[in-house]
């Protein structure tokens, strides 16, 4: 698997929240497989990160749990976003779009005359 | 809003902890099967499947502990575990405990004693309102003394009072003593008294418990006589019975009404003080308005609004104005210096008091380094253990705050035990440290609590950090490679060890010099001589005062009659008067010129301490004469003419003629000078031990004179124990007049060691410090070299088996033991250089770098340190090569 990045600290919440908003509901394995496949492999997630991440969320409201059975016939926890985490989901995404946007800026070659 | 319902859940958490956690775990294992499913689709065996899967969720109990870390409470509940597994950890080895514990006990408990001192008697403000603006004033000389200030006389003192605008109030007292006869069969007593002008209490912001306070009324001469009684003698003698008020008390055989009794908070300036007597009613009217006898203290308190210099230049001014009109006429001082009042009371006890203050946080820190010590002992011994825990998921800062919490746990209970420990040892040193001045005062208040919690845990955390650090650093796995087999041991743990050791041996070398030097100056003190016989010599006080005694003859007749009836007295060799034995005080002065020299220019003032003396009293009390004569029978009443003088004063003022023949002229019948003829030069003997001599001239104290023949010590000479003695004597007064009472019954031997007391008080507790400490270093020494060899035992086995012989083994272990104990002690010699410095001042005939100190101190240490290390060294040369090698 090489070299892959390891999620930076903060945006696993919004990866997690807006997998359960364009997935639907899903356990932990599928979220962090979800999560790799979006990022083409370029990132690696940890079972460590990624539960207190869920449990915070959790502790917050943004999303639900609840048990059910997998694909696979397994018994899995499932996650689902709630509306309050739908909300938070689109602030956090506004606000990711700014802060993406003045970087380009900033990072973009000068265009000087 | 977010945030609080975060903390409801956190709370539910908390509560529902077990549930959730076993809930988490059956998650988890449903994403390694997921994970497993997955590589058994890409064609793994089960086993290899599930050992991918395993390192791919990356530890299911470090993702477990990863979430419990983020949920409910951590701190708290990891506080609380870590509390109970030291507890656990504490009572598995119960002797390293109880060590420790007695060792933290003893480090606070003597520190925070000395703090509650330190508060109570320096650091507390005095119990007055606005007690910050309340002054002493002193005359003072900047020309000729510039650093000592003089008492200041009745007449500068209304002057000021006159002129003054800065201060609110200003007000004059000094010490003074009444007899106070008994009624309906009491005792007579002699009582310690003050005398004030009226104003005292109101410039301190004092007001009665009973009664009344002084009125101008009452202050001036020829007044009524009112005295106002502390509440301790009003408790004391009249069963604190509010009907004495108005009534009257006979001292000096003469009758005062109790005006009013002070509240039990005012023991200003001593609670030795048990009356108090307006200024004039006291004074002689002479006395009052003399600029020249300088025997007051003076209190001020200052203006809300006026600043102390301006306040101080006022008064400055006044007394520069009096120098100049009066410096021909009598001894005047050119200026004024205030003091706070706290320092003024407390000034002279702060160096003593700093110094042990020092010493005790010295022994605090060594007990700290011991723990440190024992732990870093410890936690090489539980290297494995932090090894095998972080394997299992503890985080490198739970293992700190593991260690962390067992240090502060022993700290705890000793801190706790060390409180009790304080209680005991403030009392102790109340009822021991005899001149400390405010002693009342000191009682621990919340302060001293805190300073107590907040050393405790500074001891704890400082105590533990060291080790705990260490232990857990990185290298930490590879305490687990080390295998069973440990050949070399953890080099860091011991390194660090021997540091800590190499401190505590410094900090011990630093205390015991100090306690070395405050010792043998106490011993050059104790064997000073007075220049007189301690040996088998009572003395005894009596003050005929009042009108019994207002005439020369009854004065003469009583001590006459007194001499007679004890020299007949079976046991008693000699006996003698005077009113003051050497060790007994500078008691006073009177300015002398020499009428055979040529005058002195204007303000040229000697002064000279004065005594009195029977015929007999320098034979018993064996101070010898070097020329001329005694005083003789027949040298008494008018015909008194004559003085005796002592060496000094014959250096000082006759260098190079005879005195014998010549004069003094001396204010001491009468207020005007007159001559006196020097008949006998006697050696010199000491008013207090240790001061250097001074000039003295003693009198017949048979001349009889009210007020400088009145004040008489009774000098008794025997043969054997002097002792059996007093019952009788005491008899034989009380036989001559009822109502005298006799205070001070003491043998030379007791004034002595009552001058030489606060000496020995302060060098027995710096000794018992460092001694202590030394045990301390020892045990510590001692300790840590019995661990190394236990963790070397192989690789000595391993020496021994290749031919090393057992004196080389044990060479090796001592030099290991010896080598932080001398470099400690190399730079506790060199710290000591500085701190003794400080401690110069207290010290008495002794440098602060006395050689045979220093030396004892190095060869006691060697001693100590060698004996510590001997043991483990021998024990490590008897070590079998054979079994050690099995061992393990």
């Amino acid at each position: 698997m090489g070299n892959r990045n390891e999620v930076w600290l903060g945006t696993l919440s919004l990866m997690v929240l807006r997998t359960l908003a364009t997935m639907g509901r899903q356990h932990g394995y599928g979220l962090a497989r979800r999560i790799e496949q979006i990022s083409g492999d370029r990132l690696s997630v940890n079972y460590g990160t990624l539960y207190p991440a869920l449990l915070k969320l959790e502790q917050d409201g943004s999303i639900r749990s609840e048990w059910g059975v997998s694909d696979t016939n397994r018994k899995a926890r499932f996650y689902k976003l709630t509306p309050d985490g739908r909300k938070h989901l689109e602030r956090e995404t506004r606000d990711w779009n700014e802060t993406a946007a003045i970087l380009e800026r900033f990072l973009s070659p000068a265009e000087e005359a | 809003m977010r945030t609080w319902r975060g903390w409801g859940k956190r709370l539910q958490a908390g509560i529902s902890d077990e549930t959730r956690d076993r809930q988490l775990g059956d998650e988890l294992e449903t994403i390694v099967d997921m994970h497993i499913d997955e590589y058994l689709r890409s064609g793994m065996t089960r086993d290899e499947a599930r050992r991918k899967a395993l390192i791919e969720v990356g530890g299911l109990e470090q993702v477990r502990q990863a979430v419990r870390d983020d949920r409910g409470f951590p701190q708290l509940e990891g506080w609380a575990r870590d509390a109970k597994y030291a507890v656990r950890t504490l009572l598995r080895t119960p002797g390293f405990s109880i060590v420790a514990i007695a060792v933290m006990a003893i480090g606070i408990g003597a520190s925070v004693a000395l703090f509650t001192v330190v508060r109570s008697v320096v650091l507390r403000p005095l119990p007055f309102p606005r007690s910050d603006r309340l002054v002493a004033l002193y005359s003072q000389d900047d020309r000729s003394k510039p650093d000592l200030e003089n008492n200041v006389s009745s007449g500068d003192f209304y002057d000021w009072q006159k002129a003054s605008h800065g201060y609110e109030q200003i007000a004059i007292w000094r010490w003074t003593g009444y007899n106070m006869s008994g009624s309906a069969g009491e005792l007579p007593e002699f009582l310690n008294a003050g005398t004030c002008s009226w104003n005292l209490f109101s410039t301190l912001g004092a007001s009665s418990a009973l009664g009344r306070l002084f009125t101008p009324d009452d202050d001036h001469t020829g007044a009524g006589s009112a005295v106002i009684l502390s509440w301790s003698f009003f408790a004391r003698r009249f069963n604190a019975d509010p009907g004495i008020l108005g009534k009257p008390i006979r001292l000096n055989s003469r009758n005062y009404t109790v005006i009013g009794v002070l509240p039990a908070w005012f023991r200003f300036p001593d609670p030795k003080i048990q009356l108090w007597v307006p200024w004039q009613v006291s004074e002689s009217a002479n006395a009052v308005s003399s600029h020249f006898i300088h025997n007051a203290h003076v209190v001020a308190r200052l203006n809300a609004s006026a600043s102390p210099t301006a306040a101080l230049q006022e008064i400055n001014a006044v007394e520069y104005g009096l120098y100049a009109q009066l410096r021909g006429a009598g001894s005047m001082e050119q200026g004024v210096i205030a003091k706070p009042l706290l320092e003024d009371m407390v000034g002279g006890v702060k160096q003593p008091l700093y110094v042990l203050l020092a010493a005790v946080v010295c022994l605090l820190l060594i007990a700290c380094l011991n723990l440190s010590n024992l732990l870093v002992a410890r936690s090489a011994a539980r290297r494995r253990e932090m090894a095998i825990r972080s394997a299992l998921g503890s985080g490198r800062l739970s293992l700190i705050r593991q260690q962390l919490t067992e240090s502060i746990l022993i700290c705890l209970i000793g801190g706790a035990l060390g409180l009790l420990l304080a209680v005991g040892a403030t009392k102790w040193l109340i009822r021991h440290w005899t001149e400390l001045p405010r002693g009342y005062d000191i009682h621990p208040d919340g302060l001293a609590i805190g300073f107590a919690l907040a050393i405790t845990l500074l001891a704890g955390v400082l105590a533990a950090l060291l080790p705990a650090i260490s232990s857990t650093d990185a290298t930490v796995l590879a305490a687990l490679k080390e295998g069973s087999r440990g050949i070399g041991g953890s080099l860091g743990g011991a390194s660090l060890r021997k540091a800590l050791l190499t401190a505590e041996v410094a900090l011990t070398v630093v205390l015991l010099i100090a306690a070395g030097l405050l010792f043998k100056s106490f011993l050059r003190l104790r064997t000073v001589d007075l220049g007189c016989t301690t040996r088998n010599v009572l003395a005894m006080t009596y003050f005929l005062r009042g009108d019994q005694y207002s005439k020369p003859e009854k004065i003469v007749n009583f001590d006459t009659e007194l001499l007679d009836k004890v020299r007949h007295l079976p046991g008693v060799e000699a006996a003698g008067l005077t009113n003051v034995v050497p060790g007994g005080g500078y008691y006073g002065d009177r300015e002398i010129w020499v009428p055979e020299h040529p005058a002195e220019s204007p303000g040229e003032h000697h002064f000279v301490a004065y005594r009195t003396a029977d015929p007999g009293y320098f034979s018993v009390i064996g101070i010898p004469l070097l020329r001329g004569r005694f005083f003789s029978d027949d040298e008494l009443l008018e015909h008194d003419k004559f003085v005796i003088v002592n060496q000094e004063l014959v250096r000082q003022y006759f260098p190079s003629e005879d005195p014998l023949g010549k004069h003094l002229r001396v204010p001491w019948r009468t207020p005007q000078a007159e001559n006196y003829e020097i008949i006998g030069v006697v050696a010199n003997s000491s008013y207090e031990l240790g001061k250097p001599p001074r000039p003295m001239m003693w009198f017949p104290i048979l001349a009889g004179i009210p007020g400088n023949s009145g004040d008489s010590v009774l000098v008794v000479r025997s043969g054997r124990d002097v002792t059996p003695l007093t019952l009788p004597i005491q008899r034989l007064i009380a036989s001559l007049d009822a109502n005298l009472p006799v205070k001070n019954v003491l043998t030379m031997e007791q004034i002595v060691g009552q001058s030489t007391a606060n000496s020995s008080f302060s060098a027995t507790l710096v000794l018992s410090f460092a001694g202590f400490s030394l045990l301390l270093a020892a045990v510590g020494l001692y300790g840590v070299l019995a661990y190394l060899v236990t963790q070397r035992t192989g690789e000595i086995g391993i020496r021994m088996a290749l031919g090393a012989k057992r004196e080389r083994v044990l060479r090796l272990v001592l030099f290991d033991g010896l080598r932080p104990a001398l470099l400690g002690l190399v730079i506790g010699i060199a710290a000591s250089r500085a701190v003794t410095r400080l401690i110069g001042s207290v010290l008495y005939g002794t440098s602060p770098l006395d050689p045979s100190v220093f030396l004892s101190v190095v060869a006691t240490l060697l001693i100590s340190a060698t004996g510590a290390c001997l043991l483990p060294a021998w024990r490590a040369a008897q070590i079998d090569p054979m079994r050690a090698l099995r061992a393990d």
